[in-house]
Formats: structure tokens, C-alpha cells, sequence
């Protein structure tokens, strides 16, 4: 039979087992929603706008862990959806977008919406390809699924012009594997450089894991919990990587680096053996590079090579899949010896006792921290969690204790804000049945706001926690703690009545000033499971994220609550 | 520390785009670059010339390795190898006393290729030293234009990349 090029791509994407698209229609991409309409197996979201597009297919593959897909028009739509595209790379979400494209014998002639979307995308994908003959289609797309999916994630785009689609062929078998020379992804560790790390791990004295989104997206959860519990190791996560340890857990110390725990920054400084697993030593987690883990040894598992020894010279690096690697650890060390470690939980134990996400409450204002708190509460720490970009996105990761992965999910390489709206529709798109939170300020809100309309139209019950204390909360902290407290353009003078603009779309809008309302506002959003509620939270305007690692800072020079400064030059590193 | 790196990719539209985009990207240092195909009409061959501290060299390599379309990396400087580079250069044939075209050319082992009245022109190949020490031999006023290719490399013997 023949199909189309449009009909060929569908087929192709129902194939690849796809059951949402999250789209906008366009000029180059009639022939393919021509055919989507055609067909019942995968549903279409319609976005308000592109960056909705892919953050929805982001949120959804970080909530479930399949391919998000993405299907936008040539020109403004491509564009529209690079920020989206960068976001998911930048965090190494499997992700397929589909541009359409002027006729190709239009390409170069500056056709009205023409861009050069490979161009454009180049530097912010995991790889991309301009079809250029109706033949490659099949091709193509099962190439991009198995790059996208497979070694390190990350997003691929697919540029189509819009005559590919509409010519014809026959339609051949879409190809059950693919084989190609230029890409053959690492997945089995060494053996040698797993026993050397377990040898290394065995004799430290002063021992921290370090794990990151690498346990989440390789799924590793379960032998980080083995490996992590038979060594009873101190473990702390990074911003990308809470949950696939549990935060409510004896033996977890909270997340690390610029807004990390006392606890954990303090153990990593002093540390004899740091294990980097599935985490990449990112600038928000060594602060100066210089001071970093001054007495550590540093194994560093991680599936792309390329991320070892970048920032941090690696002693023992091991290039594989986290859970496989940890699984060979765990065999490795159980029955091995290994040197006791009471002495140094015995000291972590007093950094604890700093208590440093403690916070005072004043009457006649709601602390942005409790906000937070009550949330677990309410949702027994059960609920999947999305966040915007600023000091909400801080406290989230900092008071919800996240036990399981894919719960928390927030945009921690590329910081965009406007993520987590849609991320939260994606999330709840991609598991019905979880209660959705987005944790946002009233900053970060009005970036993506668009998508509330798309939420009524699909039923998507999301609960909006707006933070709002009318400032861009982190500039507003950055600036009084280094720029003398001149304001300049934090404040946002003009905002909107968020009650009556979740109402104008149809959903239900509710204003919280007590303290005292909190808990009952939260527990009636939660409530009402198929409505979107949006919780217009007033917040302490002057609240602080603490603790705080400012810039050029060692993780021993900290910043507490009620701007008590900790430094440790005096302490004897050795002192186990 | 100036290093050849040589590259194979697949021979297919923007791999090129892609290996110079890294290099802007990531603020690698870029001396030249040449780019042609190989025996297999499939694949490509680029010889990139950079400098960078050894763990810049490291990540260049290993970033070019992740490149969907790169088959494989290898630094030419980190073993044994042949080097060349091709100069064309057009000389006025007015020159000071006491230089002698022919001689330099002879010395050199290069050729004329070309000339006209007034300029003669000159393919010069081989390590890029000779040709930047043919062009040392003439006044600057001499050198009416330059075009190289930057270098093209090989290891010797058995070893193929």
C-alpha cells in the first residue's frame, strides 16, 4: 500500500509504542495532523504555546521514563520550542520533536517560516537530522528513538519539509532494531576499575556517595538503596537526583552544594572517598573548584565519558550504566571487609545537630518553608512534584523529602522558568492517577501561564502552589546579600488576581494570607481530584534560601539562617 | 601544546557544521582544518589542528567521540606520524638583491607552478615550519597572497585510526 510521507510517520511513531504528542499545528505540518486525525492509537495535546510543547513532553518523560514527543511547525514553532529542547538536553531527557519544514526546494530562499531548525538546534540537542527524501523516514525516526533513549538521554529533533510529507511510497516494514558503526553507546563497565573502586571503597575511612539524575534516568534506584544500605555510607543527592534515595532515610543527608545541608557540605568536605554516581560535578555543587573536597579520592561512575574528569579530576573512573555498575559494586563488596566508619557518622552526627534547614516563624506571615512542609504533610510525601526556577524551586528540594524517583521534577541544568507548569500537565498526563503539585512563584507562573487552557481541555488536575512574595525571590536574595540591596527589577509592581485569572479558565482559584488557612486550603485542593486548583499563597517577602555557599565559597564556608557565617579552617581534616 | 587530531565521521550533510560547532561552543582553540573524503565515499576524514593543556585535549577528543556521527577519534601528535600542509603563494617577481627565486625553490623542493609578468606562483607542501620559513624568506612587501590548507596527517606504518 502506499502512504504519504505524513502517514508513514505516524505509523512509524505508533511503532515506536508513542501515545502522546504534545503539538502545535502550522503551515508545514498539515499533512502530518492530516494523518494524526486519522488514527486513534496515539493523543494529541494541543499546547497553547511550543515551550509548552516540549516541557509537557519533558515533564512526561521524567514522570514515567518513555520518550516525550514533540511535534511543532517550521519557523516560530521550532524556535518557540528550543528553549524546551535545551532544558531537556541540559538534564538528559529522552525526548523526539518533530519540526516541519518549508518544501525543500524552498530551503535556503528565506521562505516565509523558514528557519535553519538543525542549525538552530545543533548545540542544544543530543543530535538532529533534516530529512531529504521521503525514503529516510522510517529510517530517521527509528534512529532518532534509539539515540535519544539509549547511552547518555537527551532530545532529538527531526526537521521535515513539508514535500516529504506528501509525496508517496510503498510502505515498507518499519525496522524492529537499528545498527549504526558511528554510535555504539557504552553500557559494560570495566571489571578492573570496579575492583579497584570497591577496593578504594572498602579501606575509606571517611566515605560519601554523591549521587545525581543518573540514578533517576538510569533507573538505579533500587542497588543505590542496596549498595548505599550494606555499607551503611553516608549518602547525599544532588538537585537532579533526589528521590532515587530516600530523603526520609537515617542515612541520607540531604542534598548538597550552594543550598545543600550543613551536613552533607560538611561531610563532603571532609570526606577521604567521594563516589560520584550518575552526578557530574556542576558548579552549583563545588562552588570553587579550588577548595572542593579538599582530602578526597574521587570515583566517578558515570555512562558518558565525556563528563569524566571535566570539572574534577576522576582517581577511579568508571564509564558504564549506573545500575549496572552499582550492581557490580554491590557484588564486589559484600563479602569484602571494610574499615569502620562509627568515628566518622559519630562527627556527621554533630553537624547535624547545626539543624541548618531550621527557620523561624513570624505571626502575620506565611513562611514560604512551612508552605512546603504542610505540602508533605497533606500529601503524606506521596505526591509527584514539578517547580519552576528560584528560591520556591529551593525549598521544594529542600523540605518535601522525596523517597521514590521520578518525583521531584524541576529544570536543574538549565534553570528555565516557565517549566514547571507544563512539566506538572506532562506528569499528570503521564500518571493519572498521582496527585500532581507545581511548586512556582508568581515569577515564574506568568512565563507559561498559557497552558492553564490547555489543562482544562485535556483535564489535567494539577495543584498550583504559587509562592508568591512578589519578588524574583533569588535575584531579590542575591542582590541584598551582594549588591547592597539595590533592588533593581525584582519587584513585580502590577500582578494579576491570580483567584479570578485561574477562574477565567475554568478552574478553581483560592487565596491563602493565614497561616491558619494553609492546611485546610491544601487539604480542599486536593480535594477536589479532577480540578485544577491554584493556590495563591502569600509568602514572607524577605525569606532567604539557607543554607547559602556564596560564590568563590568552599562547602565549609556557609551562610546560615539569621546570617551566621560558618567557616572551618581550624578543623583537623584527619580527626576522624 | 599543539596537537593533530584526526577524524573520521560519516560523509553526510552538517557533520561539518557540527565539528566546528563544538569547538565555538565549548571555547576550544582551533589552528586549522581540513576535511575531504576518504577511499570509502561514505566517510569523511578532518584533520584538526588545536592547542590546549592535556585535559583540554581530553575533552576535545572525547567530546568529538560523542558526536553522533563521529567513527573515530585520534591524536596524531601522541604517536608516530606524517604531516604535511600545501602552500600556494604568489611572489612579485621584483625582489630585493640578493634573493634568488630559483635557488629558494630549488632549496625548498618546491615548484612554480605559475607566471606571469610580473608574479610568479609557488606550490610549496610539507611541515607547516618549512612553510612558514619559505614565506620568512621574502620581504612582506614580496607576498602578494597566501593560501594554505592547514595540515593533513597520517600515522606511519600499520597502524590505521
Amino acid at each position: 500500500m502506499k502512504l504519504n510521507g505524513a502517514q508513514i510517520l505516524i505509523h512509524c511513531l505508533q511503532k515506536e509504542g508513542v501515545k502522546h504528542i504534545f503539538g502545535y499545528p502550522g503551515g508545514a505540518v498539515l499533512h502530518i495532523y492530516d494523518a494524526l486525525e486519522a488514527q486513534d492509537d496515539i493523543t494529541h495535546v494541543l499546547v497553547r504555546h511550543e515551550q509548552g510543547a516540549a516541557h509537557g513532553a519533558d515533564g512526561y518523560a521524567r514522570a514515567n521514563g518513555m520518550p516525550g514527543v514533540v511535534l511543532v511547525t517550521s519557523g516560530p514553532g521550532i524556535t518557540n520550542a528550543v528553549t524546551g529542547i535545551a532544558t531537556a538536553h541540559m538534564d538528559s531527557i529522552p525526548m523526539v520533536v518533530i519540526s516541519g519544514q518549508v518544501p525543500s526546494p524552498l530551503i535556503g530562499m528565506d521562505a516565509f517560516q523558514e528557519v535553519d531548525a538543525t542549525g538552530i538546534t545543533r548545540s542544544c540537542v543530543k543530535h538532529n537530522f533534516l530529512i531529504r527524501d521521503i525514503s529516510e523516514v522510517a529510517s530517521t525516526v527509528k534512529k532518532a528513538f534509539y539515540i535519544a533513549t539509549t547511552g547518555r538521554p537527551g532530545p532529538v529533533v527531526i526537521d521535515i519539509p513539508k514535500d516529504i510529507t506528501i509525496a508517496e511510497m510503498e510502505m515498507e516494514e518499519y525496522p524492529e532494531t537499528i545498527e549504526m558503526r558511528s554510535y555504539k553507546p557504552t553500557t559494560k563497565a570495566s571489571n578492573r576499575q570496579i575492583r579497584k573502586a570497591a577496593e578504594l571503597i572498602a579501606n575509606s575511612e571517611r566515605p560519601i556517595f554523591y549521587s545525581g539524575g543518573g540514578c533517576v534516568i538510569g533507573n538505579a534506584s533500587k542497588e543505590l538503596r542496596e549498595l548505599t544500605r550494606m555499607l551503611g555510607f553516608p549518602i547525599t543527592q544532588t538537585l537532579m537526583g533526589l528521590g532515587a534515595y530516600p530523603g526520609t532515610d537515617k542515612l541520607s543527608l540531604g542534598m548538597l552544594g550552594m543550598h545543600g545541608t550543613y551536613e552533607a557540605n560538611m561531610a563532603m568536605h571532609d570526606s577521604d572517598c567521594v563516589v560520584a554516581i550518575g552526578s557530574r560535578f556542576d558548579d552549583r555543587i563545588t562552588g570553587n573548584i579550588e577548595k572542593f573536597c579538599p582530602t578526597a579520592k574521587f570515583i566517578h561512575i558515570d555512562i558518558d565519558p565525556s563528563q569524566i574528569s571535566k570539572n574534577v579530576v576522576a582517581d577511579i573512573p568508571i564509564v558504564g550504566q549506573t545500575k549496572q555498575v552499582l550492581q557490580a559494586l554491590i557484588d564486589e563488596l559484600k563479602d569484602k571487609k571494610h574499615a569502620d566508619i562509627s568515628k566518622w557518622w559519630s562527627r556527621i552526627n554533630e553537624w547535624r545537630k547545626v539543624d541548618s534547614l531550621a527557620y523561624t516563624k513570624k505571626s502575620g506571615v506565611i513562611k514560604p518553608q512551612t508552605v512546603i512542609e504542610m505540602l508533605y504533610e497533606v500529601t503524606k510525601g506521596k505526591a509527584i512534584v514539578t517547580s519552576d526556577v528560584g528560591q520556591h524551586q529551593m525549598w521544594a528540594a529542600q523540605y518535601y523529602l522525596f523517597d521514590e524517583p521520578r518525583q521531584w521534577i524541576n529544570s536543574g541544568g538549565l534553570g528555565t522558568m516557565g517549566f514547571g507548569l507544563p512539566a506538572a500537565m506532562g506528569a499528570k498526563i503521564a500518571m493519572p492517577d498521582r496527585d500532581v503539585a507545581c511548586v512556582t512563584g508568581e515569577g515564574s507562573i506568568q512565563m507559561m501561564l498559557q497552558e492553564l487552557s490547555t489543562m482544562l481541555q485535556y483535564s489535567t488536575p494539577v495543584k498550583i502552589i504559587n509562592l508568591n512574595n512578589g519578588y524574583l525571590g533569588m535575584v531579590r536574595q542575591w542582590q541584598e546579600f551582594f549588591y547592597e540591596k539595590r533592588y533593581a527589577m525584582s519587584y513585580m509592581d502590577a500582578l494579576p488576581d491570580f483567584v479570578k485569572l485561574a477562574e477565567s479558565y475554568g478552574h478553581v482559584g483560592i487565596k491563602v494570607e493565614k497561616e491558619s488557612d494553609l492546611k485546610s486550603a491544601l487539604v480542599e485542593a486536593f480535594k477536589q481530584k479532577d480540578r485544577t486548583v491554584f493556590l495563591d499563597i502569600l509568602t514572607d517577602p524577605s525569606e532567604n534560601v539557607f543554607p547559602m555557599i556564596p560564590a568563590g565559597g568552599a562547602h565549609c564556608d556557609m551562610l546560615l539562617a539569621g546570617d551566621q557565617m560558618v567557616s572551618k579552617d581550624e578543623t583537623d581534616f584527619n580527626a576522624v | 601544546m599543539r596537537h593533530i587530531i584526526s577524524v573520521i565521521l560519516e560523509n553526510e550533510a552538517g557533520a561539518l557544521s557540527r565539528v566546528a560547532g563544538l569547538f565555538s561552543q565549548r571555547g576550544f582553540n582551533i589552528e586549522s582544518l581540513t576535511v575531504a573524503k576518504t577511499n570509502d565515499m561514505n566517510l569523511s576524514r578532518m584533520t584538526i589542528v588545536s592547542s590546549g593543556s592535556d585535559r583540554e585535549l581530553e575533552q576535545i577528543v572525547k567530546q568529538l567521540n560523542k558526536l553522533i556521527e563521529v567513527i573515530k577519534v585520534s591524536d596524531l601528535t601522541s604517536q608516530d606520524h606524517v604531516e604535511r600542509e600545501l602552500m600556494l603563494v604568489k611572489i612579485s617577481s621584483i625582489l630585493k638583491d640578493g634573493i634568488d627565486l630559483k635557488e629558494l625553490v630549488e632549496i625548498f623542493g618546491c615548484k612554480v607552478v605559475d607566471v606571469t609578468e610580473k608574479i610568479y606562483t609557488i606550490e610549496v607542501s610539507g611541515k607547516t615550519k618549512k612553510i612558514n620559513a619559505f614565506l620568512d624568506a621574502f620581504d612582506a612587501a614580496n607576498i602578494i597572497e597566501v593560501s594554505r590548507t592547514g595540515v593533513t596527517g597520517i600515522s606511519r606504518g600499520k597502524k590505521i585510526i
